[in-house]
């Protein structure tokens, strides 16, 4: 199972200034626990602690196949293989 | 430095005046590594807020496809302040998530939708840390 995961400039320094990498995962929770295994510390810059568990931050936008995934479960966003993931940090400010 | 033509400065002041009392925002792009903003691309303020502003998540992503698909990056990140000084905010230094980009900051609080000049500053934001910039507009970039 091999999902491709583009990472934005932001968290390149997490991946060895790598634009893309492959994770894998059935949710969109297990992949970001596979890739903080192999990128350590990326998982601190995409969740956090939130009623207890842990949510997505809320200006990290992550999409499957060019779906946002808070309209399609979050963190418990359904993955197959094959599956195109994309995150890109909200542009956004006061 | 950043070094943009007088026809997206205009542009971007423009923008600004329309939407005020609401932020505008929007991005310039060009070449990666070029540093040129060549492509203004105004953008929705989902938030449609005086204090906010924020891209709708499918603009977002299709905006970073369409780079992608040119080769280009955001040379230019702009806002407008409608009510306080062109200067990032909290916000927007906690937010700010392009440390290449040009962070332009335009404030319409002196004469609103109306003509007159307005502030147009640029910054660096890297790592929580904000550097502003000289602005040099010239008439076609070199």
């Amino acid at each position: 199972m091999a999902i491709e995961v583009r990472i934005p400039t932001i968290l390149r320094t997490y991946t060895d200034g790598e634009k893309s990498v492959t994770g894998q995962g059935a949710s969109l929770g297990a992949l970001i626990d596979d890739l903080e295994a192999n990128h350590p510390g990326i998982k601190e810059r995409l969740v956090e602690a939130k009623d207890g568990g842990v949510d997505l931050r809320r200006f990290v936008n992550v999409y499957v196949n060019d779906e946002d995934v808070r309209f399609i479960g979050g963190l418990d966003a359904e993955l197959n293989d094959g599956d195109q993931v994309v995150v890109l940090p909200a542009v956004a400010g006061g | 430095m950043l070094t943009i033509a007088q026809e997206t400065y205009d542009a971007i002041v423009a923008h600004a005046k329309r939407e005020h009392p609401l932020e505008a925002c929007g991005v310039v792009a060009g070449p990666v590594g070029s540093d040129r903003p060549e492509r203004f691309i105004e953008m929705v303020n989902a938030a449609a807020s005086p204090t906010f502003y924020e891209y709708d998540s499918q603009d977002l992503l299709a905006l970073y496809r369409e780079m992608d698909d040119r080769d280009e990056e955001p040379v230019v990140i702009y806002h407008s302040h409608t009510a306080t000084e062109a200067y990032p905010s909290v916000t927007d230094i906690k937010l700010a998530s392009e440390p290449g980009a040009h962070y332009v900051l335009v404030s319409t609080r002196d004469h609103g939708n109306n003509e007159g000049p307005v502030e147009f500053r640029s910054y660096r934001i890297v790592d929580g840390v904000v550097t502003e910039e000289d602005v040099s507009v010239v008439p076609e970039l070199p």
